[in-house]
């Protein structure tokens, strides 16, 4: 089924906006995407409707945004295909729910254990391990990747051993645009009995893993990047890690019993939800993800696959690019340079003319270094741009070279 | 030695010239090209301002009692930039770089690499700029 993307863009106004005086053509979506007005208007129906604390009041405005909160978690069990709804952790993000794994498994880690990264993470997916192994003494090993921007999965099975602990890639390089081949790295992981957590922040609203298939241990995502708020997240765990790991943040809601002497924890999933929270933002989280669905994750996909092949052919076609990240399976992100230009020259022009992408390092150094760069300009597509402003971006890019050279 | 203030409104003169904001960076671009670029041997992590995007070194000498800037950056608008801010403040005296405001670029419209977003090392450079000058005017 193809896109009618006219009609869809009409859910989100900010598209309409101009930039110095030229059409916005916004290629940032990797960073966050834009919000439909469903989501906003799920968040404003909230506060004006049903706001009250969830799970402690017995007045009924408290039980309706229980409901609805709760409701909204099974639309990301739902989405994900998790099994119960309580292995569903709402977190104010990616980064959040990374750190909520990273710091919980310090009491189950010993001196010379082992957790494998790779060299295409997020610093979200690197500093919290780094972290760990500070605390712990356990010893990060580093997947390498080729210059196409793939892991080198002979050096993956070679690093596993019985002290790998835990596994923790990304599903998709938020610089490079690799889809990872990530159910031959959660079988392998768990040949030698480790763990593995998938940084999905870049996956949301391209594809829809089915984390029971995948049998994935850990899957942390971002509600900002798949249409919905920004401040909420999911942190996916087995039941069996969840009830394994100690609890995370102290605080209300998530105790069972608290005595000076000693303070039990509440059940899956409140034992990871200290605190009041970000209720409409989850809310709203369910509403991105029903408003996703009914376009079609798969339709989604095949469009914006679209838009980067277009992309792709006609920005080769300017002399002097330089494409970083290409895998053979990747999704709708295309970092590259011009040659002899800096990638912030390259992104102050074409904001100028209208065109909003991300240049720098991507919160990804370890790629720059790898490849020697000090950034890229990187375009990321979503379902609702279009072939024209690829267009309007290719002429602008060309007009920052003929400005640079 | 024309004054800081003089220097300024010169500057803001020559910008009220460009028709659009193509010709404002073409030209930037072009000052960012005629920059003198400062020695390889200089470009050292302690002369260096760390901004999120664009590298920028700055160093200073002391001479007749002015502060003599040289700068350089990998990326030529930044470099552009730095041109603008070297001919307002260099060769001027601590007193005088301490002194001076700095409203000139909102002027000429470039406030927005003002922002912290733009993390081009705009703020930094004119801070690491007045701190040269603070440190020239304490030693004396």
């Amino acid at each position: 089924m193809s896109l009618d993307v006219q009609k869809l863009r009409k859910q989100f106004p900010i598209l309409d906006k101009k930039i110095n005086g030229y059409p916005l053509v916004y290629f940032d979506n990797a960073a966050t995407s834009q919000k439909p007005k469903v989501v906003v208007e799920t968040l404003e129906n909230f506060y004006y409707k049903y706001n009250a604390n969830i799970h402690r009041g017995v007045h009924t405005l408290s039980q309706e945004a229980t409901n609805l909160y709760e409701e909204a978690r099974k639309t990301l069990q739902k989405h994900y295909t998790i099994k119960h709804p309580h292995e569903v952790i709402f977190t104010s993000g990616t980064t959040e729910s990374i750190n909520l794994v990273a710091s919980s498994f310090t009491s189950l880690l010993e001196k010379g254990d082992e957790i494998i990264i790779s060299q295409m993470e997020h610093h979200s997916n690197i500093v919290p391990w780094q972290l760990l192994c500070e605390r712990t003494g356990a010893v990060l090993k580093v997947i390498p990747i080729t210059k196409r921007g793939e892991l080198i999965l002979e050096s993956y099975n070679q690093l596993l051993s019985n002290k790998t602990k835990l596994v923790a890639v990304s599903h998709v390089s938020n610089t490079l645009g690799t889809i990872n081949p990530v159910k031959k790295i959660i079988y392998k992981a768990h040949q030698v009995g480790a763990a593995v957590l998938l940084d999905g922040a870049q996956a949301g609203m391209h594809l829809k893993p089915d984390l029971q298939k995948l049998d994935v241990d850990f899957y942390a995502t971002s509600a900002h990047k798949m249409c919905g708020p920004t401040g909420v997240g999911m942190l996916y765990g087995k039941e069996k890690w969840l009830n394994k790991l100690p609890p995370y943040q102290g605080g209300g809601e998530m105790i069972k019993e608290v005595t000076f002497a000693k303070t039990t924890y509440a059940d899956l999933p409140h034992k990871f939800e200290a605190g009041t929270p970000n209720i409409a933002g989850g809310i709203a989280f369910a509403t991105a993800i029903d408003f996703l669905n009914e376009i079609g994750i798969e339709t989604i996909y095949q469009h914006e696959n679209k838009l980067l092949t277009y992309a792709t052919e006609q920005l080769t076609q300017i002399e002097d690019i330089e494409l970083y990240g290409t895998a053979k399976r990747k999704s709708a992100v295309l970092s590259f340079n011009l040659k002899n230009s800096h990638p912030f020259d390259v992104g102050t022009i074409i904001d100028k003319l209208g065109v909003a992408v991300r240049t720098g390092h991507h919160c990804t150094q370890p790629i720059m270094d790898y490849y020697n760069i000090p950034g890229t300009v990187r375009a990321s597509f979503a379902f609702y741009n279009t072939v024209e402003e690829v267009d309007a971006f290719i002429k602008a890019v060309k007009k920052a070279k003929t400005m640079l050279s | 030695m024309t004054k800081i203030k003089e220097i300024q409104e010169e500057i803001i003169d020559e910008f009220l010239m460009f028709d659009d904001w193509m010709q404002k960076y073409e030209y930037m671009i072009d000052l960012g090209k005629s920059l003198p670029q400062i020695e390889e041997a200089k470009k050292t992590d302690d002369r260096l301002i760390k901004g999120c995007q664009s590298k920028v070194w700055l160093d200073a000498e002391y001479k007749d009692k002015k502060v003599i800037y040289t700068a350089d950056s990998d990326a030529i608008i930044t470099k552009g930039i730095i041109a603008i801010l070297l001919r307002v403040f260099s060769n001027k005296t601590p007193q005088a770089i301490l002194e001076a405001n700095t409203d000139f670029i909102d002027k000429i419209g470039l406030k927005e690499h003002l922002s912290p977003t733009r993390a081009n090392g705009l703020v930094s450079m004119i801070k690491q700029i007045k701190l040269y000058a603070l440190a020239f005017q304490s030693k004396n």
